[in-house]
């Protein structure tokens, strides 16, 4: 895919078609950004100039007040002590749900793939359909058993969530990977004598790099904007980001501090951004892989 | 007689092997078990509790009673379930008719060997890296009456521009689609993009000396060829849309009153909120039987059908 070449027609010179086809690509491009803008101007203007003044100009007295505010005293409700709370909240969400569900991922991946073990592929194809169902379907039974187990609303029951939820794409990711790994390799493995675990660790696991890559991509920037998960399971005090953003922006009272909200906003969406933006095609390649090709 | 005196023989032998290989394959079943638990325990059990439980009375604690269809009954005489439902099919049509066309023109149009290739194809998919409620928060920013579109078209010298779709119970579900192709038609462009790069170079060359103009070839020739990727795509922003609930929640909250309520919404609302267990579960159903319905053709075409004709 990247070292594709455009396969258009060939440019000749500046003619009425090419002058249509960039006027095209600019506007849609002012489309896409216009609202990042926006954002990024609003939380760097104080509020009277939000009210009077016009919401595509550059600040006229650039201040970051409204983001340091936003980080460390905005309100959820009757709490002041900013987004920074949610920030760390998603953090510690983050990094057990993402490192678990990639561990799960690889190894049923491997399984599946190199193991024929009976009913395995009954498993997996209930796992893929499970994909499709709204998540509606399963919240309140899941929330019966989680209370009934006593881990309701907490860090576990988030992390162990994520990992639930993350089980078919995962799954599919590596499945998919170690499928089109040659056969011949795990059978010499297998001759040398290596067990289950040991060819996933010396053989499977260190050929695994760029589909690791893509899954921790594609798992970072899923469970940081997840929403739904985050509300439902996760308590009062791991509330991730998103769920605060929320309750920042559509909870407070009286007149609305729009340069916090969108400041707020901004950070919220930092993370998936840096993501972006460092990954590059990367991240294409994610979401093809995490696209259901079956 | 015979027959056994045959068999015999074979018999442990095979039944040795099999052990043998039951024994070296224990750890892979053992690996698999903890997926297997959660199959059976959270997509196949939750998912019956849940549709058993849109049979029975339950309100703000599950009771296992039988209601029969009355809950059923109850939903689509329900003027906000009703209104969720519409919205859904308005949205579910726009959204995925609108990233489908606008994806494909953009990625046709950065085909065209630009400058900046790279930039523009950045700046079209980096909506879908953040987070709907950021999204939502976004647009409902941008949209709002007072302080953002209108007022920006007005201070221009327009007076009477009115822009008020966000606060109109008719037109707020449309604010919603907005923001939804604006976070996700970059996704499309992305699969349609790849899907252009694979088009045989000689379909162009055969195509310039036949005198075919461009759009023709787009339109009538390589579209048919993007088929897989509509597929893909389709069925990416299919299930984006059955999922629609965060976007909403941040953007309108479902109003102004019940008109961007959307049938995700009216099922969390429902569970955790009014305490309508029966209520919220069988609306919960109706969700999973019209995602069954919607799935079924393309998983027929996917898995059954191509198997089928092999054999």
């Amino acid at each position: 895919m990247s070292t594709a070449v455009p396969q258009g027609r060939r440019p000749r010179h500046l003619t009425v078609g090419r002058i249509g086809v960039y006027a095209f690509l600019v506007t849609a491009a002012l489309f896409f950004l216009l609202p990042l803008w926006i954002m990024v101007v609003t939380s760097l203007k104080p509020m009277d100039e939000i009210r009077l003044g016009n919401i595509l100009a550059l600040p006229a007295a650039m201040t970051v007040d409204a983001w340091s505010k936003a980080w460390s005293s905005a309100c959820t409700g009757l709490e002041c002590n900013g987004i920074s709370v949610g920030f760390w909240n998603s953090v510690r969400i983050l990094i057990p749900s993402v490192i678990l569900s990639i561990i799960a991922g690889a190894i049923n991946g491997y399984a599946l793939s190199f193991w024929r073990v009976r009913g395995a592929n009954v498993m997996f194809g209930i796992l893929l359909l499970g994909a499709f169902i709204p998540y509606q379907v399963f919240l309140y039974p899941l929330v019966r058993i989680f209370s009934m187990t006593g881990i309701y609303n907490s860090l576990t029951c988030i992390v162990l969530v994520h990992v639930i939820f993350g089980l078919p794409t995962m799954t599919l990711l590596f499945r998919n990977y170690y499928a089109g790994l040659p056969i011949e390799l795990f059978k010499a493995a297998r001759i040398d004598g290596g067990g289950f675990w040991s060819i996933f660790f010396r053989v499977i696991l260190p050929m695994s790099t760029p589909i690791l890559v893509v899954a921790t991509i594609l798992q970072v920037t899923g469970i940081w904007n997840d929403f739904i998960f985050g509300l439902t399971f996760a308590g009062r005090e791991n509330l991730p980001m998103t769920v605060q953003l929320n309750n920042i922006v559509n909870s407070t009272q009286g007149e609305r501090a729009y340069n916090v909200d969108m400041a707020a906003t901004m950070l919220a969406a930092l993370v998936p951004l840096v993501v972006y933006f460092v990954s590059g095609r990367w991240f294409v390649r994610g979401i093809a892989a995490g696209a259901v090709k079956g | 007689m015979e027959t056994i005196s045959i068999r015999a023989p074979s018999t442990p032998s095979s039944a040795t092997k099999a052990r043998r290989s039951a024994r070296t394959r224990l750890p892979a079943a053992i690996a698999l078990l903890p997926t297997a638990l959660v199959v059976l325990v959270v997509y196949i059990g939750c998912m019956l509790w849940t549709v058993r439980l849109s049979f029975t009375s339950s309100t703000l604690l599950p009771k296992l009673d039988w209601f029969g269809l009355t809950q059923y009954m109850r939903l689509f005489a329900n003027d906000r379930f009703v209104t969720s439902a519409e919205n859904i099919v308005i949205f579910g049509v726009l959204f995925i008719s609108g990233c489908l066309i606008i994806g494909f023109l953009m990625a046709v149009f950065i085909d065209q060997n630009v400058r900046g290739e790279g930039l523009f194809r950045t700046v079209f998919l980096y909506p879908y890296s953040m987070s709907f409620v950021v999204t939502g928060v976004a647009w409902q920013w941008f949209l709002n009456p007072g302080l953002g579109l209108q007022k920006l078209v007005r201070d221009m010298g327009f007076e009477s521009f009115t822009f008020d779709w966000l606060v109109n119970q008719r037109m707020a579900i449309y604010t919603i689609v907005i923001a939804g192709l604006w976070h996700g038609s970059g996704l499309t462009m992305a699969i349609m993009l790849a899907g252009l790069r694979g088009v045989d170079k000689d379909l162009w060359k055969a195509a310039k000396v036949d005198g075919i103009p461009t759009w023709r070839v787009y339109t009538s020739v390589v579209l048919p060829l993007l088929r897989p990727m509509v597929v893909t795509a389709t069925v990416l922003l299919a299930t984006g849309v059955v999922k629609l609930y965060d976007l909403v929640v941040a953007m309108t909250l479902g109003g102004p009153g019940i008109a961007t309520e959307v049938p995700a919404k009216f099922v969390m609302d429902h569970l955790f909120e009014r305490n309508n267990i029966g209520l919220g579960t069988a609306a919960a159903t109706i969700m999973l039987i019209t995602v069954v319905i919607v799935l079924a053709p393309w998983v027929y075409a996917r898995y059954v059908r191509p198997q089928g004709r092999h054999a």
